[in-house]
Order: structure tokens, then sequence, then C-alpha cells
């Protein structure tokens, strides 16, 4: 039998454990923020590496001022935005379908869609560059969105949250005599909303933080987004090696979603454990 | 039965919208590709612009290629190496954050927070990281009695482990909240029962939590590899794949026959053996778990 003590003890150590690896798992971040905040004119050398004279926001500014990163964000915004109007839709109409109908062709359909899991986009990149070339969307924000319009994992999840709510509760709406889209806004959501919940947050983090794509797909800082604006900011050739500067046109880039992150911290871990993502 | 047998179109016209976009890009994009790889269609050589019908040369001259079958090799090092230990040690941050701490919320955040960053990010971060000399990652190595190369990304020998640590830094905390939610869905009577009857903290993992988290380590597992194939962010930032190919993967090496070499019918012929890998290796995952169950 353990006694209060060890037991107490116990708990100490674990906690100490567990500080020392978040703090080690952090150091990257916070190091890169340290540095974003020195001086320009105060590079870091063997032995200073933490901080400088002063803190400073002149390398946000300065970052700002080199490239176009306020056109980045709004590029961003708005196909971040774009996928995830369009897939609450698609997903919602379609996993309704899958949970509440039985119709011919019904797995055949489920499968094929599902493919998308195990086919992931990106692997299609050559074939979906021809084809967004024959459509006439090359470098256009519309480009980088279209292939993410119709969510396998989204229609999945959602099929999921649906096949869970209460029979007796779906048998009841039918006796009112509600119609599919009353079933579908006053029975099957309200139930599966920390499942949709979950779903966008992974989708807005997915796309805001997608570089590959979108690289292929545009070329002018009109259509571009933070990521590829950011890979283009550290390959200019007046940067170099300005890690200050660097760094802090890299927290611009992961900044907003990390805030939305922070504001949302505690909805979006619950939400992860209510779907069936566990 | 509330479950509508129906013969409407209903189901068919909620379907169609997902069904058209996952048709258009990814069903038509794999026929598409295994169908032009069968020709040879380079559009930086003027007499080789127009696709011609070659059979499987382009998988043979792939096969053939030293290159090609350096990135093979370097592709399954990236995999093997990236996902068993981001998956092993999330587990653990799991098992280390599911109990009571003090400020536990921040420790989460802590581990979690790479999960938020853009690949793009974490990459330029770890470059400032990795910078020799002054980095912080070579003056911690050198406190610790480290004296080999300082230069990581410009190392042939260690380009391939220092983006395989990016990836691995990035994505156990992602890993870990799956884990994480699958062990606060467990049954506390079970455990209770079990420290009643004696068991020690490793007779508890290995028969209790193990088993009941089989279904949350095959759902990670997957999206775990098919995470590995698909993301090279960090390599366009770090190594561009470089020194020498020595970091180059499937994916990288596709963008860049594709997009470099200009060769589409090469392109085509990677990108269905990458989907061959991608399928092979989901369906043995799944039968193999299914397996298990059964015994």
């Amino acid at each position: 039998m353990e006694t209060k003590a060890t037991s107490r003890l116990q708990r100490w150590l674990w906690t100490l454990i567990a500080w020392g690896l978040a703090a080690l798992w952090a150091v990257p971040v916070l190091w890169a923020f340290a540095a974003s905040l020195r001086p320009a004119d105060e590079p870091i050398k063997r032995g200073d590496v933490w901080f400088g004279s002063t803190l400073t926001v002149e390398n946000y500014s300065r970052a700002w001022s080199l490239a176009p990163f306020g056109q980045y964000y709004l590029n961003t915004f708005a196909m971040v935005g774009m996928i995830l109007g369009v897939q609450i839709i698609t997903i919602t109409l379609a996993a309704f379908a899958f949970a509440h109908y039985r119709f011919k062709g019904r797995k055949l359909l489920l499968y094929l869609i599902l493919l998308q899991l195990m086919i992931p986009t990106t692997a299609l990149l050559v074939p979906n560059f021809a084809t967004i070339r024959s459509m006439g969307l090359y470098d256009t924000i519309f480009a980088i969105a279209i292939p993410y319009f119709g969510s396998a994992f989204g229609t999945f999840l959602m099929r999921q949250a649906f096949l869970e709510v209460p029979r007796d509760l779906v048998d009841a709406g039918i006796m009112d005599g509600c119609s599919w889209w009353q079933l579908l806004r006053y029975v099957y959501l309200p139930p599966s909303m920390p499942t949709l919940t979950a779903f966008a947050l992974s989708s807005v983090s997915w796309h805001w933080n997608e570089f590959l794509w979108p690289l292929i797909v545009t070329k002018s800082d009109a259509a571009r987004p933070l990521t590829a604006g950011l890979v283009r900011f550290t390959q200019l050739g007046e940067i170099g090696a300005q890690w200050s500067l660097l760094s802090a046109a890299t927290l611009l880039v992961a900044g907003p979603l990390f805030l939305l992150f922070l504001i949302f911290q505690r909805r979006f871990i619950e939400s992860f454990v209510h779907s069936g993502l566990k | 039965m509330s479950t509508r047998r129906t013969r409407s179109l209903v189901p068919y016209l909620l379907i169609l919208p997902t069904f058209v976009f996952v048709a258009a890009f990814t069903i038509w994009p794999t026929i598409n590709a295994i169908y032009t790889s069968f020709f040879r269609q380079r559009l930086n050589v003027a007499r080789f612009r127009e696709p011609t019908f070659i059979g499987v040369e382009n998988y043979v001259k792939l096969f053939h290629d030293p290159r090609f079958l350096n990135v093979l090799r370097n592709t399954f090092i990236y995999v093997l190496g990236t996902v068993p230990a981001s998956i092993i040690v999330a587990f653990l941050f799991a098992w280390l954050v599911n109990r009571k701490i003090k400020g536990v919320g921040w420790v989460r955040l802590g581990i979690f927070h790479p999960t938020i960053l853009p690949m793009v990010s974490a990459a330029t971060i770890w470059m400032f990281f990795f910078t020799p000399d002054y980095g912080l990652f070579n003056t911690t190595l050198s406190r610790l009695g480290y004296q080999g190369p300082q230069n990581w990304t410009g190392n042939p020998h260690l380009a391939l482990l220092a983006v395989m640590i990016v990836a691995f830094w990035k994505n156990a905390g992602y890993y870990m909240i799956f884990y994480l939610a699958g062990l606060q869905g467990l049954p506390h009577d079970v455990f209770e029962a079990a420290v009643l009857d004696g068991a020690t903290t490793w007779q508890q993992l290995r028969y209790i939590t193990f088993p009941l988290l089989r279904r949350t380590t095959l759902f990670v597992t997957t999206i775990a590899f098919i995470g590995a194939f698909q993301t090279v962010d960090h390599i366009f930032v770090l190594t561009q794949g470089g020194p020498s190919g020595a970091s180059t993967v499937l994916l990288y090496y596709l963008w860049q026959i594709r997009f470099e070499y200009q060769d589409v019918g090469k392109a085509s012929a990677i990108t269905v053996i990458l989907i061959a890998l991608l399928l092979i290796f989901t369906v043995s995952n799944f039968m193999l778990s299914e397996r298990k169950e059964e015994a």
C-alpha cells in the first residue's frame, strides 16, 4: 500500500516531468518569438542567443513592408472561408442521405467517396494541375479551393454523428410530418454540432497551413496564400540570414490561427473527444 | 424502422454535390494518371511535347534509375522512422497529461501547439534552430558533449534526419489528442478492479489500456502514414531535397519531375506508384487489425 507521502511525491515527480517535456517542446517557438522582438541591428551571436538589449516590434513592420502580407492574409481568409462554407453544405447533405435513407447503390457511392481518404488530393497534384489548367482557373484562389469542396472525411464524420441520433426522435419527427429538410435542421443537426465544430476547426487549420497545392496553382501575389508567400519571402535576396526578421514573418503567418486556437482550445479538444474521432 | 427505404431521387440529389467534386478531383485524376503513365510526354523537349504511347517504359526506366531507387529508400526511412516514433511518444504524452497535474492546460498547449503551426512556419523556425554555430539546436547539443557536424540541413548524412526531426516534433502533439480522447473514454471501474487485484502500472497498460485503445491506434497509424507520404513542405524550406538528393522523398521527387523536369509521363508513373503504396498500406493495415480482432 502506498503512503500518502509517496503518492504526493509521485504526483510532484509526474508534474515536473510533464512541465519539463512541455517546455522542451515549446523551445523552438519561444526562441523564434524572442528573436522576433530583438532589434534588427543586433545580430544573434554565440553566447547571447535569447534576448537583445531592448524589445521591439520593428521586425514585424519591416516584414509587413517587404512583402504584401496584407494581400496574403486576404487570400488565405478567402480560400479558407470558401472551402469551409461549401464543405459544410456538401458534407451535411451527403451525410444525411447516407444516414437517413436506404437506396440502391448506397454502399457503392459511400465507398467511392471514401476513396478520397485513401488517395489524398495532394498525391494527385499532377492530373489535378492539368484539370485546373483546362478549366482556366490557374492562378486564382478558386483553383486552390475547388478540389476540397467535397470531403470524404467530413461526410464520414457527419454520417457517424447522424447515426447516433436516437431513432425515436427521427420517428417522432416523421409522424409530425416533417419534410426531409426539417428533419435535418431540427432533429439531426442540433445533437451533431460538436462534430461539425470539430470538422470546421480541422478544415480551417488544414487549409490555412497547406503549402504544396497553392504553390503549384498560383503564381501571382493576387492569389498566393500566406504559406506560399512566406516561403517566397524567405527566398528573397535581401533577407539573407536576418533571423529576427524571418522569425517575425513566420509568426505573422501562424499568428491568427494560433489565436483562434487559444480562444477555442477547450472547445477544440472537447470536440475531438465528442466526435467519432476517438 | 426509421431508415427510409426509398425510390425517390432525394438521396441521390443530396449526395450529388459531394460526388461531383470527389469524382472530378479524386476518381478521374486517378484514372487519368494511370492512363498518362503509359505515354511519353515532356513539355520542355519540342519533339516529345505531344504524348506518344510507350507502354510501361516509364515504369521500367524508373526502377532502373538509381536516383529513383534512392528516393524510395529515403521515403521508407522517412515513413518508418517518423510514424512509429511519433505515435509512441504521442501515447506517452497522452498518458502523462491524462493525470492530475498542476497547470495541465499549459502542458497540453506546450505539446500540442506545433500542430497549429503551418509546416512551412515550423520548418522556418527549425531552419533558424538548426543554424550552425549559434542555432540553439547546436549550442545545446555541444553543451551536451556533441562534437559532430554542425550543419545538419547541409550534410548528406544528416539532412534526412533533420527533416524527420521536424515532422516528429510537429506531429506527436497532434496524435496525442486522439490518445487523450481514447484514454478519457476508458471505463474507470476496470482500472480500479485491476488495482485492487494488485496489477502493476505496466500490467494495466499491457492488458487493459493497449487492447482497449486498439481502434485509436489503427486510426492514428492510418492518418500518420498517409500524412507522412503527403507532407513535404518542410523539405521545400529546409533542404530542397538535397544535398544531392539525400532528403528527397517520393512526393518531393514527383513535384521535381513534373515542375522542374516537365516530364508529365514519368510524373504520372510516380503518381501511380505513390497511390499504390498508399493503398497497399491502408488496406493491409486494416486487414491486419481485423484479423487481430478475431483472434
